[in-house]
């Protein structure tokens, strides 16, 4: 069982500048910020290194950090730019019994993760889901496709409505001939 | 010359008696034997995270219920404990024995229906009727608390929405007693049915490690032989004050994991309850249910994960607070959700009539899988 | 139910109008399409189970649109979904029947404000006879909306349909 802080420690070493901080200002958890574009071998390291054997990913979120400009785009629609988005990553490790989150930032124009599919097959619905409800792409998943909304939704939307999740969303005025406000 | 062959491609869903709801598979077949299952979901996302952003802390709850509607109290119970931990209340000794003992008779009621259509769905109709009568005994219990049957509002942040009925611990031990002998009933009547035996027993085996991988958890993990329950390993609420055992399958009819195990996991479950509900409910002190119910709840700036034992498996909130009174993200981590990705590694090499059993054995609740 | 007040004295006949026979035919075994959608199909199903037992008014799951009287639509109605349940309903012969379950179907329900992916009120899409309002309808509730529906379907004529 090992602490937030070694685990840190553990990382930092083995990885250097990938890692980018610890936030210890959280009410619960400390949370260890991770470079996006080097989660998978951070995460590769986290489940087979011996000491910390993170075999099992409790649960990956996407958020919308919502930290940009608020600006009105051509149509008057107010949204959202620059900032950017989020994923946690929650883990647990059934033999040793012992947690930490990860967190990755990735810009809101191009938002781009490593996908960690491959490591815990348990992220592959959850990235799917990200990248469904925020937009999110995560960077050699299999199959990343839409997962809750209709496949067809893009058709029937503009930028604004594309990712309902996204703390900028408009709901467009219908989908499909059936309208979609109340 | 040889005649061309090519997989047969079988839709089942969303309108399917056998699907728990509006789920669609999309089943790649060689005759009879099954190559790929993909499954579609979203038949039935509700947007619970864009509503809970919407809402208030305590607004959100009612929208819990509605994400595993067969066991409502243990999403209540969740969503009110990540938030807890958040802010840092500590609720009365009262209001966690009442929770507890909330959660345990929806446990049992929740297995009720899915051994029920776990059976119904392979052909066994009565065991069905039977489990129907027994859960209508706990829904009255708890609908005198609570005032309604299935969606109860009854866990909030900090306490309860109503204090106990002045009969509410009669009518439990009666109930406790009038159940015991109809789990016996119930095994007589299904778990050892041969021909249930044969529908069920050497199908969808579930391997450990995969189990691990896939993230599946509660009775799904523990049907492939791991003592896993966040009860135990994961302590919340005051679960660690009552002694009790944690099924796992252990291969009686077949393969250790397969479809059998992982219904009869659920079954020695509901005794396991049982015997929690009879440790905690002659103890239950005198209190105010509602003394710790913050006026405003508005938790500090932070991330909290926290997970429950769902009688599906760990049900997780991760919640972000801006430090305002609306919650800025809460994602579930659905049991469902989770359980149902390894459906498509269950199901490669069986029968198409075993694809029913072994989604039975998962036991998946839509309104939770697409939120 | 009027089609047996006019029996002969002497029994074995009974002199009705075409009218009623097929009305108190049709009213009396509505064949729903086995069908839930969301919370309230437990409801449904604890209608049909052994406690409340919708069969004693000939309410039975048929589980094909094409052999089916009434599709109860029990829970929220997505979207996605509300293309699915369109075309169901256009797979039931004449004549069918709608009864909307709980709040959700009938206009939304908890999710009529933010529900981005959620059909506010299944009227929009297909007609519907009986609005069953509660979230979810108790059994009690469901029962009574059928008992509503039966008494729509008593008043109607060959010539027209009332719903």
């Amino acid at each position: 069982m090992k602490s937030a802080d070694d685990i840190f420690e553990i990382l930092k070493k083995e990885f250097g500048d990938s890692i980018l901080g610890i936030d210890k200002e959280t009410p619960t958890e400390p949370i260890i910020s991770v470079d996006p574009l080097q989660v998978y071998k951070v995460s590769k390291f986290l489940r087979e290194n011996s000491d910390l054997q993170f075999d099992s990913l409790m649960c990956l979120s996407g958020v919308d950090d919502a930290n940009g400009n608020k600006t009105n785009n051509a149509d008057g629609d107010e949204i959202i730019e620059g900032g950017t988005f989020s994923v946690y990553y929650n883990l647990h490790s059934v033999s040793l019994k012992h947690k930490i989150t990860i967190k990755v930032s990735t810009s809101r124009s191009e938002p781009k993760v490593e996908s960690v599919e491959n490591i815990w097959k348990s992220a592959n619905w959850h990235e799917r889901e990200a990248f469904d409800l925020l937009g999110i792409f995560f960077l050699n998943h299999p199959d990343l496709r839409r997962i809750l909304m209709p496949y067809d939704w893009d058709e029937y939307t503009t930028e604004v409505s594309r990712h309902p999740l996204r703390k900028d969303y408009k709901n467009p005025e219908f989908y499909q001939g059936m309208k979609v406000p109340y | 010359m040889a005649l061309k062959t090519e997989h047969m491609v079988l839709n089942m869903g969303p309108q399917h008696p056998s699907t728990h709801g509006v789920l669609r598979l999309e089943l790649e077949i060689e005759g009879e034997l099954v190559r790929k299952v993909t499954p579609h979901l979203g038949y039935l996302h509700r947007c619970f995270e864009k509503h809970a952003e919407a809402m208030q802390y305590n607004q959100v709850v009612p929208y819990t219920d509605r994400l595993d509607y067969l066991a409502s109290i243990s999403n209540n119970l969740g969503y009110a404990l990540a938030v807890e931990k958040l802010m840092g209340i500590e609720v009365p000794e009262r209001v966690e024995y009442i929770r507890v003992i909330m959660s345990e008779l929806q446990r049992i009621a929740s297995h009720l229906v899915a051994i029920g259509s776990n059976g119904a769905d392979i052909g066994a109709l009565t065991p069905f009727l039977y489990l129907f009568r027994d859960r209508e005994h706990i829904l009255s219990i708890i609908e005198e608390t609570c005032g309604a049957r299935m969606l109860y509002n009854y866990i909030w942040v900090g306490g309860l929405s109503h204090d106990i009925h002045p009969d509410f611990v009669r009518k439990t031990k009666e109930f406790c007693n009038y159940f015991k002998p109809t789990i016996v009933e119930l095994d007589n009547l299904l778990s050892y049915n041969k021909i249930f035996i044969e529908r069920t027993a050497n199908i969808g085996v579930l391997p450990v490690d995969t189990a691990i991988n896939f993230g599946a958890s509660g009775p799904t993990l523990r049907g492939s032989g791991i003592k896993f329950d966040l009860r135990r390993d994961d302590p919340y609420s005051i679960y660690d004050r009552f002694d009790f055992e944690i099924p796992v399958g252990k291969g009686l009819m077949g393969t250790v994991g397969d479809c059998w195990d992982r219904y009869y996991v659920r079954i020695r479950e509901m005794e396991q309850s049982l015997r929690i509900i009879e440790q905690a409910i002659d103890h239950i002190p005198d209190g105010d249910v509602q003394s710790a119910i913050p006026k405003r709840i508005k938790p500090p700036k932070g991330t909290v994960y926290k997970r429950v034992e769902n009688p599906r498996g760990e049900l997780g909130y991760f919640i972000v607070s801006d430090g305002s009174v609306n919650p800025f993200r809460v994602k579930v981590r659905a049991p469902s959700f989770v359980n149902l990705e390894v459906l498509g590694e269950l199901c490669k090499g069986y029968l198409v009539a075993d694809i029913i059993a072994i989604l039975g054995s998962i036991d998946i609740v839509l309104g939770e899988v697409d939120r | 139910m009027g089609l047996l007040d006019k029996e002969f004295s002497d029994g074995n006949i009974v002199i009705a109008k075409v009218d009623d026979l097929f009305n108190w035919a049709r009213l009396s075994s509505v064949w729903q399409l086995g069908f839930g959608l969301a919370c309230c199909a437990i409801e449904m199903m604890a209608t049909s189970m052994s406690h409340y037992d919708f069969d004693r008014f000939g309410v039975i799951p048929r589980n094909t649109p094409r052999q089916a009287d009434a599709i109860i639509i029990s829970g929220t109605v997505t979207l996605k979904m509300a293309l699915r349940i369109k075309r169901l309903y256009e797979q039931m012969p004449e004549p069918k029947y709608i009864i909307s379950m709980g709040s959700c179907a009938n206009c939304g329900g908890p999710y009529w404000e933010h529900g981005y992916h959620v059909l506010k009120g299944i009227d929009r899409v297909i007609p519907v006879d009986v609005y069953v309002p509660g979230c979810p309808p108790r059994p009690e509730a469901l029962l009574e909306g059928l008992l509503k529906l039966q008494e729509k379907i008593r008043n109607e004529s060959l010539r027209k349909k009332s719903a």
